[in-house]
């Protein structure tokens, strides 16, 4: 391990016990309205890029399995504990990805990402299907006694694990695969990766935390439907925000998660009838003006300062 | 009998290239070609322009399926089997346009032939090992350089460190000789042939001849996908057939 490495085992975990008491500062009812949105879009974006930021798929999916998340808390609310509803989710989002990755990370870019697309509205269509005519009803009721801190702290916890996870695949050989794979594919299946393996294990991991994000939020819905469940409005904006932050560091999309989603707030508050048209807006300008998103402007200060420093000393 | 022919002839048999075949629509770019290289063995692929060698290494390396014919390694269906399994069985090769892993740093690029492949290293032992294949090309003060910073001739020799480090039965170099200076082509010759005294076996895409007759215990030669010729360097550089396939393509 390098010092830098354990700099961050260490701090990181620190600043996810500072923010843990973010529910007990005064008015922390307006605070968590706000820092829910970011938690989560930090995670669906972290786990996003683990995929997308080495291979450059551009998945549209998030919606569906965070959809599928849901409905698996609506379904076993009342039948089972907890926990539980959280592993099961995290399975069936990592097995729905890999059904999924199996059958399309052989399609090239573009193909993919109206893949994607059609997926969660498919997925969507099966679940109204299933509602009309076996469901009786078409949404669900989801009653619990979750509180909004409780939601919060779920959502610091995957924060952590999601960092986690990626740092850990990062050093590992499965990592070192893939970033191969992004380099040329080619190469890779000559030095022997197994690509379509590797891809599609990354995509389970990015499935199975949008899939337990679903779980995390379903109690705040109340009423789960789904249009709400499978909406592809969630899928874009973890993609923008993604490529906003940056996706070649882990810490990237927290980098865009933050500032777009104190930005979304305020323009789904102010102009809901633009939204959609801003979203694309957004989309077109973090594309062509910021490549390397946040984290690319970021870094490119820090090699700046240094090479200004070393001249100061050298 | 010379020499060269004593050393291989009774050596087993590393690779068996039977009537195959690769046609890309109407063209045929390989056309029923037939050849055997045994262990130990450098073979010259020769050929003028547009042939078909790079596609008959294609074919090996398993980039491209065969439309028809086979290849077998020792007991493997080579032509069935995937790239990765073919890189796992033993083979590896570097690309007549060079293909560096950009992104990755040139430690890192030679690192990722020898972590799932033939060899399969990984921490500090894979560092020392992949840091050596530098340092046998010449590459050792660039290892933590980004790729970018190479010339392109460091590129090439940076491809064959990464084939290298797979420590590969055989060897498939697609003109990897193009390119270099008088210097660095004695230079490159060296290396090579330091490649088959530790028991490689090596299969080239040369249009060097000095290589060719200095490397090459035999040629397979090829013209609009056929085999014309296969014998010693000096035998079918003076056939007929070959210095007509040669002519032709200048004159035409
Ligand atoms: N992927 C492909 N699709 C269609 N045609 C191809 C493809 N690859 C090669 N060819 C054609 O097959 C023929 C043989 O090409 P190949 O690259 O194997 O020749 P070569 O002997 O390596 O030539 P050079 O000495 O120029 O490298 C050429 O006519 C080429 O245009
Ligand atoms: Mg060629």
């Amino acid at each position: 391990m390098t010092r830098k490495e354990i700099i961050g085992l260490i701090l990181v975990p620190v600043a996810f016990i500072i923010l843990a008491f973010l529910p007990s500062l005064p008015n922390s009812a307006n605070l968590l309205s706000l820092a829910i949105p970011i938690a989560m879009f930090t995670v669906l974006a972290t786990s996003w890029a683990i995929f997308s930021g080495p291979t450059h798929y551009i998945s549209l999916a998030t919606a569906a399995f965070y959809g599928v998340g849901a409905y698996t808390m609506a379904t076993w609310l009342d039948v089972l504990p907890y926990p539980v509803i959280l592993l099961i989710a995290a399975v069936i989002g990592a097995v729905f990805a890999a059904v999924v990755g199996f059958a399309t990370l052989r399609l090239s870019g573009v193909y993919f990402v109206i893949f994607t697309l059609g997926l969660a509205e498919m997925t969507r269509q099966v679940f109204v299907w299933y509602q009309n005519n076996f469901g009786g009803t078409r949404g669900h009721y989801v009653f619990t006694d979750i509180t909004e801190a409780q939601i919060y702290w779920q959502l610091l916890a995957l924060g952590l694990l999601v960092y986690l996870v990626g740092w850990w695949i990062g050093r590992s050989r499965l990592g070192f695969a893939i970033r191969i794979i992004g380099a040329d594919e080619l190469v890779a299946r000559h030095s022997g990766i197994h690509t379509a393996r590797s891809k599609v294990l990354l995509f389970m991991v990015s499935g199975a935390f949008a899939a337990v994000v679903g779980v995390v939020m379903a109690p705040r819905f109340v009423y789960i439907e789904p249009a709400m469940a499978f909406n592809p409005q969630l899928s874009f904006l973890v993609a923008i925000m993604a490529l906003l932050g940056g996706i070649h560091r882990l810490w990237g999309p927290l980098m865009g998660a933050i500032p777009f989603a104190l930005v979304w707030e305020f323009i789904a508050s102010n102009f809901p009838a633009q939204t959609i048209l801003l979203m694309g807006i957004a989309f077109l300008v973090v594309v062509y003006y910021i490549p390397n998103g946040v984290a690319g402007v970021v870094e490119g200060w820090y090699h700046k300062l240094k090479a200004a420093g070393g001249e100061k000393h050298g | 009998m010379d020499k060269v022919a004593l050393k291989t002839m009774d050596k087993p048999t590393v690779l068996e290239v039977r009537e195959a075949t690769k046609r890309f629509g109407g063209l045929v770019a390989v056309n029923q070609v037939s050849f055997d290289v045994r262990e130990h063995e450098v073979i010259g692929l020769i050929g003028p322009n547009g042939s078909g060698k790079t596609t008959m290494m294609n074919l090996i390396s398993g980039a491209l399926k065969v439309s028809d014919g086979y290849i077998m390694m020792g007991d493997n269906l080579l032509s069935d089997m995937p790239e990765r399994k073919i890189a796992q069985s033993g083979v590896a090769r570097t690309f007549q346009l060079v293909r560096v892993l950009a992104g990755l740093s040139v430690l890192e690029n030679v690192m990722a032939g020898a972590v799932f492949g033939h060899r399969k290293l990984w921490g500090k032992g894979l560092e020392v090992y992949a840091m050596r294949q530098l340092e046998r090309v010449g590459l050792a003060a660039a290892a933590n350089k980004p790729t970018s910073a190479l010339t392109y001739i460091d590129q090439k020799r940076l491809e064959l460190a990464r084939a290298l480090a797979a420590d590969p039965k055989l060897i498939l170099l697609d003109e990897w000789l193009a390119g270099l200076n008088p210097t660095e082509l004695q230079t490159g010759i060296e290396l090579i042939a330091s490649l088959r005294d530790e028991g490689r076996t090596i299969i080239l895409v040369e249009h060097v001849m000095d290589a060719i007759r200095s490397l090459c215990d035999r040629c397979v030669v090829m013209s609009s996908g056929i085999k014309i010729a296969e014998g010693t360097p000096a035998e079918v550089l003076s056939d007929k057939a070959v210095i007509k396939a040669y002519l032709g393509d200048d004159y035409e």
